[in-house]
C-alpha cells in the first residue's frame, strides 16, 4: 500500500516537473540597452515588485519579506542578480517563464503568491524590460527564510495540480478601441503588470482568484481591499481625476489617504510615468462606473448627538484621542486633510480597515511629510477600539451598525501578527 | 472617577474622561518631563510608558488607562539617581534643546525592557515615531546603544561601537 503510494507520487512527480533552463553566467549589465533598463525600473514601480521582494531597511528586491497566507508563511524570493541566491544566473528565458508559468529556473513550481496569473499577460517587450532591469542591479547575496507551510504544501509538485485546477487559461483580451488608448493602456496594465484583483477580488478555497467575481472586494494582509466594481462602497464618485490623485499623491481629498498594502503601491506609482498611472485611473474610473456615488453623491450627515447617546464611552474616546485631529474644524481638517465620512472605511459592510487604521496607524504613503497617523495599537483596548469604532460608525457611517467589534479588533491584531 | 498607577503610585483622577494623560500628568501631578509639542500625536515629545508600551500622552484619554499602569520619565530616575537609559543619554550628551528627550527615553526604555537584544534597524524602526527637531539624532541613536549594553544586552549589528 505504501509502496503504491510512493509509486503514484513518485509518477505525479515527475508528471508535474518542469524542465530546468540552463543556468547562464550573469550577462554583463552594460550589454543591456540603457533605454531599456530605464523603462524596465518604470514597470517595476508600476508592478509594485519591491512590496513583496524586499524587507523594509532591507535592500532592495533582496527578498525575505514575509507573506502570510491561510497555509502559512512564504518569504519573498531575492529577485537581485546573485548568481546563487538570486536570478543572476538565470536566462531571459527563464524568467520570462517564471513570470508566465510561475515555474522557477531549476523547474520547480512557484508558490501563486507570486502572481504569475496576472503577470502572464505581460508583453515580451515589457518582459526583456524588466529583466533588463532587475539584471543591471547590485547583486546581492541573501538567501530568504525557508517557507513555513502546511503540509503537504512545501512539496512543491502538488502545485503543477493547483495550476491544473486553479490557474485561468484566458487569452488576450479583445482589443476595446472606442474606449481609447488610454483605457486600453490602463487595462493592459492593471490586468496584468499591476496585478491590481489580487488583491481587491475574492479568493476561493484554493486562494484562487475568483474571475467571476474579479474585483467585488479582497483581502491583503489582513486589510480588506475595497471593490473596484459597481459594489465600490465610495460615497464620492472615483473619478478618473481623483484616482490619478490617489495613485500619485496618496490621498485623494475628496476619498482618504492610502493606508495599509495600499501605501507602498501609491509610493511606486508616484514615481512611475504620469501617462500609466492616468492609465490605470482612466481604467478603474471605468469599472467603477456604475457604482453608487457615480450615479449620485450622497448628503453625508453627522449624528453626532445620536451616536454620543448610543455610545457614551466610545464617544469620550474620540474626543481625547481622535478629535484634535479628526473633529470637523480641527487644524488638520482645515489643513486639508479629508473628513472621516468621506473615506470607505466607515461605509463599507465590514470593520476591518477602520479597525486596522486604528491599530496600526498610517505610514506616510508617498512623501515622508505626511500624512501620518500615529498607531493606536498599544494606547487602546479591543474594547476601547470597538467602542470608538461603533461611535464613528453611528456618527459617519452608512449601513447598520457593525458586530462583534471587539472580536473584530482581536482578529485584526491577530492577522497582524501581533 | 479614574483608578490608574502612575509611578508605582495608586491615583484617583477626577475629572473629564477625555482629557488627556498629557494635561493631567503637567497640570494635575506636576509631573513635568512629558512635553507638550504638537497635541496631534505626530512628534512624541509627550511620549510615556503605558503598560510598559510607548504611547502618546497627548492623545491618550484618560478614559482609556482605568487600571494601567503609566510610567514617565521621573519613574525611571532621578537627577541624583539616574536610570540606565537616563545615564546613557547623559554620558553621551544626546540633548540639545532637549524638549524631544523625555520622549526619546521612554521609547527607549520601552524597546530594551521588550527586547535587550534588538537589531540596529529595530532599534531605529522604534526610535522613528519621535521627532528631535535640533537633529541631534546620531547621539540619541549612540544613547540608546550604550544603554543596551548598560541594561546587560546590546544591539546585535550596531552601526557604530559602543566606546
Amino acid at each position: 500500500m505504501a509502496l503504491a503510494l510512493v509509486a503514484v507520487l513518485a509518477i505525479f512527480a515527475l508528471w508535474a516537473r518542469a524542465p530546468t533552463i540552463a543556468a547562464i553566467e550573469r550577462p554583463d549589465p552594460a550589454s543591456f540597452d540603457r533605454s531599456e533598463v530605464v523603462r524596465g525600473a518604470a514597470l517595476a514601480r508600476i508592478g509594485n515588485c519591491a512590496s513583496c521582494h524586499s524587507v523594509a531597511g532591507g535592500r532592495v528586491y533582496a527578498g525575505g519579506t514575509p507573506i502570510e497566507t491561510p497555509f502559512g508563511t512564504i518569504f519573498g524570493s531575492n529577485i537581485t542578480p546573485d548568481p546563487e541566491t538570486g536570478i543572476g544566473a538565470w536566462s531571459y528565458e527563464a524568467f520570462a517563464r517564471s513570470m508566465r508559468e510561475g515555474v522557477g529556473r531549476d523547474g520547480s513550481h512557484l508558490y501563486p503568491a507570486f502572481p504569475y496569473d496576472r503577470l502572464r499577460h505581460t508583453s515580451d517587450a515589457d518582459l526583456r524590460a524588466l529583466y533588463a532591469f532587475l539584471m543591471t542591479r547590485d547583486a546581492v547575496r541573501a538567501e530568504p527564510p525557508a517557507n513555513a507551510l502546511i503540509p503537504p504544501l512545501g512539496w512543491r509538485p502538488v502545485l503543477a495540480g493547483w495550476k491544473l485546477l486553479a490557474l485561468p487559461r484566458t487569452g488576450p483580451q479583445a482589443p476595446q478601441p472606442q474606449l481609447g488608448a488610454l483605457w486600453e493602456r490602463g487595462r493592459y496594465l492593471g490586468e496584468g503588470l499591476a496585478h491590481c484583483a489580487s488583491c481587491h477580488s475574492p479568493r476561493g478555497l484554493l486562494q484562487q482568484e475568483v474571475r467571476e467575481q474579479a474585483y467585488a472586494g479582497g483581502w491583503s494582509d489582513g486589510w480588506y481591499a475595497p471593490p473596484l466594481d459597481a459594489s465600490s462602497p465610495a460615497v464620492r464618485e472615483w473619478t478618473a481625476e481623483r484616482l490619478y490623485a490617489y495613485l500619485r499623491t496618496g490621498l485623494s481629498t475628496a476619498h482618504a489617504a492610502a493606508a495599509g498594502p495600499m501605501g507602498p503601491v501609491t509610493h511606486n506609482l508616484a514615481r512611475a510615468p504620469e501617462r500609466d498611472v492616468r492609465a490605470l485611473a482612466t481604467y478603474y474610473a471605468w469599472t467603477m462606473r456604475e457604482a453608487r456615488a457615480a450615479r449620485s453623491e450622497p448628503v453625508l450627515p453627522d449624528r453626532g448627538a445620536v451616536a454620543a447617546r448610543a455610545h457614551p464611552a466610545g464617544a469620550a474616546l474620540f474626543r481625547g484621542a481622535c478629535a484634535a485631529c479628526h473633529e470637523p474644524g480641527a487644524p488638520m481638517m482645515v489643513a486639508g486633510r479629508p473628513d472621516l465620512r468621506l473615506g470607505s472605511p466607515l461605509h463599507q459592510d465590514n470593520p476591518r480597515d477602520t479597525v486596522q487604521i486604528i491599530l496600526q496607524g498610517l505610514e506616510p504613503p508617498v512623501e515622508p511629510n505626511g500624512p501620518y497617523m500615529p498607531a493606536y495599537a498599544d494606547t487602546l483596548t479591543d474594547t476601547q477600539i470597538a467602542a470608538v469604532t461603533a461611535y464613528m460608525r453611528a456618527r459617519w457611517g452608512s449601513g447598520p451598525e457593525w458586530g462583534d467589534l471587539e472580536k473584530a479588533v482581536a482578529d485584526a491584531r491577530a492577522e497582524s501578527g501581533e | 472617577m479614574i483608578e490608574l498607577t502612575i509611578n508605582g503610585t495608586r491615583r484617583r483622577i477626577e475629572g473629564d474622561p477625555a482629557e488627556p494623560l498629557l494635561y493631567v500628568l503637567r497640570d494635575n501631578l506636576r509631573l513635568h518631563a512629558a512635553k507638550f509639542g504638537c497635541g496631534l500625536g505626530q512628534c512624541g515629545s509627550c511620549t510615556v510608558l503605558v503598560d510598559g508600551k510607548p504611547v502618546q500622552s497627548c492623545i491618550t484619554p484618560m478614559a482609556a488607562l482605568a487600571g494601567r499602569e503609566v510610567m514617565t520619565v521621573e519613574g525611571l530616575g532621578s537627577a541624583n539617581s539616574p536610570g540606565s537609559v537616563q545615564q546613557a543619554f547623559i554620558d553621551e550628551q544626546a540633548a540639545q534643546c532637549g524638549y524631544c528627550i523625555p520622549g526619546m527615553i521612554a521609547r527607549a526604555e520601552a524597546l530594551l525592557r521588550a527586547d535587550p537584544r534588538p537589531s540596529e534597524a529595530a532599534m531605529r524602526a522604534a526610535m522613528r515615531p519621535s521627532l528631535c527637531r535640533c537633529g541631534t539624532h546620531m547621539r540619541i541613536l549612540r544613547a540608546v546603544r550604550r544603554a543596551a549594553v548598560a541594561m546587560g544586552g546590546g544591539i546585535v549589528d550596531p552601526a557604530e561601537p559602543v566606546s
